[in-house]
């Protein structure tokens, strides 16, 4: 696979892609926000200190999932009133894009769906509500308002100039999870399924003191 | 970007804003609530102060059996006890409280122990909403192709809290819990604002609970059946009966192939006839011959007693000894038409087993008694050798009682376990799903 390589804009640091779709990256020199335009990467801000947080995965982080390795290339660490959750963006050996959620070590993979069926509106969304896709049927479990509060690594999407988001968790009859994501118009679909920690093989972690 | 900072488990120097006592957290960036160990405030973990959440002083201070910071080990993982809770539900007027202690592994997450009255569940999160069903009269959820029976719904109030918790905690607050049993597992719904969370259990012992986290001394002892715990009897009653099949068949191929192999000689047959009135009642059979080994010998008497009785005095005599022995036999039957139809009392022949006999030649003595002004017939009959499936009767009861009293174990215990649900009342009509 060939991978694109430039500077930073910023401070001329070597910027190495390991997903050639990404579409926005961080520089792990100066910390600024870069998003590729064409071959030139314009840099767009620059990321705040990401909050501490206590995720064991971290950006290189190598696991499996279903048969298919992938490495962690990016992330968004999102905040609510209950606490906050990564996003980690998975690339695939096949170069496919994935999602790895961690809600307090409660760990889920999702794949961005090109909707078959829009989801509902958000007005229109209600808990308990009972949606399909795919053939399986979801639940409505949750509607969480969450802030962005740092993104790290390259991402499939630009996200540096959002801040606030809803977004629908909906669960399935048999350990199925859906998300929408109502940042963008068409809202976005993934979706996925809640998996183990250690079928996950992962390698490559952060560690913990005393752990 | 990869900070080589390892997360240390201890935040250093915080104070407790209400007491000013040193407050440390176990649970890295998870915790969202800490509780003040020294004045039990409840403060916000989140913020740089520790903001005071909830002042608490209501109640008395619970101990959790397992300190916190205890490390264990559950499913091959390390877990540390960063929180504890008590909480109570009221059913008829009676306050049940339980203690969960929350384990958290740094790259597992988290799960629960819960602990009432000696009884242990080790809960973990489900990521689903099970299915609504029905087991018979009960309402049942299904997950992952099990079904589960709705056993309580309760209101569950939060007592006492201390430790950490990822979520927001406070005293007073209320969810309400419904739990349903597919014994050893429990599948709980708790809702509070509308909003399900579901997670799964399954019983633990107090000794493994002790042994996971090398707690010194013994466990508080059980007291009566929990709701999703384990029958002993599970599986038994269907192997016991198993087995008092396959001993019951050894026995009647045991009784058929000695009833095959025992002689069954007759040894003497004659006619008699009686009347009331003979002056000379009592006669004396011809000798006759038991042979080989010592074995039973039975009499036969049959009559032609028609709406009449007799009594029959009998010795069978060594002919050479004189030794007797001596026994009797009523014998009366009646018949007749009444509004009910036909009826019939009593039977025409009678029959004597004396066993052990040694062989030998012996003869019989028999002395009728009859109303004067009657007559009859009679036949009398000696056969030597003659099974006795008596003894294998008495077998056969003894193979099935074991069967019969785990049967009744399992469902005493069965309706233990029902005793403490939502379902007391309608008791036995839960037999036949149970069984």
């Amino acid at each position: 696979m060939s991978r694109f390589h430039s500077n930073c804009p910023q401070c001329a640091g070597p910027i190495a892609f390991q997903w050639s779709s990404a579409v926005q990256t961080t520089c792990p020199h100066c910390r600024s926000i870069l998003v590729r335009r064409d071959v030139d990467l314009e840099r767009v801000g620059r990321v705040a200190d990401l909050p501490p947080d206590s995720s064991p995965v971290q950006i290189a982080t190598e696991g499996v999932f279903r048969r298919q390795a992938f490495v962690v290339v990016g992330r968004i660490l999102y905040e609510y009133a209950q606490g906050g959750w990564n996003e980690w963006h998975l690339v695939f050996q096949d170069g496919a894009s994935g999602w790895l959620s961690d809600a307090q070590a409660s760990y889920a993979v999702s794949f961005l769906r090109q909707a078959s069926a829009t989801p509902p509106a958000a007005s229109t969304l209600e808990r308990g509500q009972q949606l399909t896709f795919d053939g399986h049927s979801y639940e409505v479990t949750a509607l969480t308002r969450a802030r962005y509060a740092g993104v790290e690594g390259e991402l499939p999407f630009e996200y540096w100039d959002k801040e606030e988001v809803l977004f629908a968790d909906l669960l399935s009859r048999d350990a199925r999870f859906a998300t929408i994501d109502y940042s963008d118009e068409p809202p976005l679909l993934f979706l996925g399924e809640a998996v183990e920690f250690e079928d996950l093989a992962l390698k490559n972690l952060r560690r913990f003191e005393g752990w | 970007m990869q900070e080589p900072n390892v997360p240390t488990s201890q935040v250093k120097a915080l104070a407790c804003p209400n007491c000013g006592g040193a407050v440390s957290l176990r649970g890295f960036g998870h915790t969202l609530n800490v509780v003040c160990v020294n004045c039990l405030s409840i403060l916000d973990a989140k913020s740089p102060d520790l903001q005071l959440l909830q002042t608490f002083q209501e109640r008395q201070r619970v101990f959790p059996l397992i300190p916190l910071g205890t490390r264990g080990k559950l499913h091959g993982d390390v877990y540390e006890v960063i929180g504890f809770q008590v909480r109570e539900i009221m059913v008829n007027l009676v306050q049940y409280a339980w203690q969960e202690y929350l384990l958290f592994n740094s790259f597992k997450g988290f799960r629960y122990l819960t602990h009432y009255d000696g009884h242990w569940n080790d809960v973990k999160p489900i990521q689903g909403v099970p299915d609504p069903s029905r087991q018979g009269q009960k309402p049942a959820a299904r997950w992952l192709g099990e079904t589960y029976v709705h056993f309580q719904t309760a209101d569950a109030e939060t007592v006492f809290v201390m430790g950490e918790f990822p979520w927001q905690v406070r005293v007073g607050e209320t969810v309400r819990t419904a739990d349903y049993i597919a014994p050893p597992r429990v599948l709980s719904s708790e809702t509070t604002d509308g909003e399900v969370t579901w997670s799964l259990g399954e019983y633990m012992t107090g000794e493994h609970v002790w042994r996971a986290f090398g707690m010194a001394g013994s466990p508080p002892a059980a007291h009566g059946v929990y709701a999703n715990q384990p029958s002993p009897h599970e599986g038994k009653t269907g192997r016991a009966w198993l087995k008092a099949v396959w001993m019951l068949a050894a026995l009647f191929s045991l009784m058929l192939l000695s009833s095959l192999w025992m002689g069954r000689q007759e040894a003497f047959r004659q006619k008699y006839s009686f009347s009331g009135s003979a002056s000379e009642p009592s006669l004396v059979t011809p000798v006759f011959e038991l042979k080989g080994r010592p074995s039973n010998v039975e009499i036969l008497i049959h009559t032609d007693l028609n709406n009449e009785w007799a009594y029959f005095h009998l010795a069978l005599i060594h002919e050479s000894s004189g030794h007797a022995l001596d026994f009797g036999r009523e014998i009366s039957y009646y018949h007749g038409r009444d509004s009910d139809g036909n009826w019939t009392e009593g039977r025409r022949g009678e029959r004597v087993l004396v066993p052990t006999v040694a062989a030998g030649r012996y003869y019989l003595r028999v002395e009728p008694e009859m109303n004067v002004a009657r007559a009859m017939s009679y036949e009398l009959r000696v056969r030597r050798d003659v099974p006795v499936n008596l003894f294998f009767w008495i077998a056969a009861v003894l193979v099935v009682l074991p069967p019969v009293f785990v049967t009744l174990r399992g469902r005493q215990f069965e309706s233990a376990r029902w005793m403490e649900s939502d379902y007391a009342s309608s008791g036995s009509g839960d037999d036949e799903e149970e069984a």
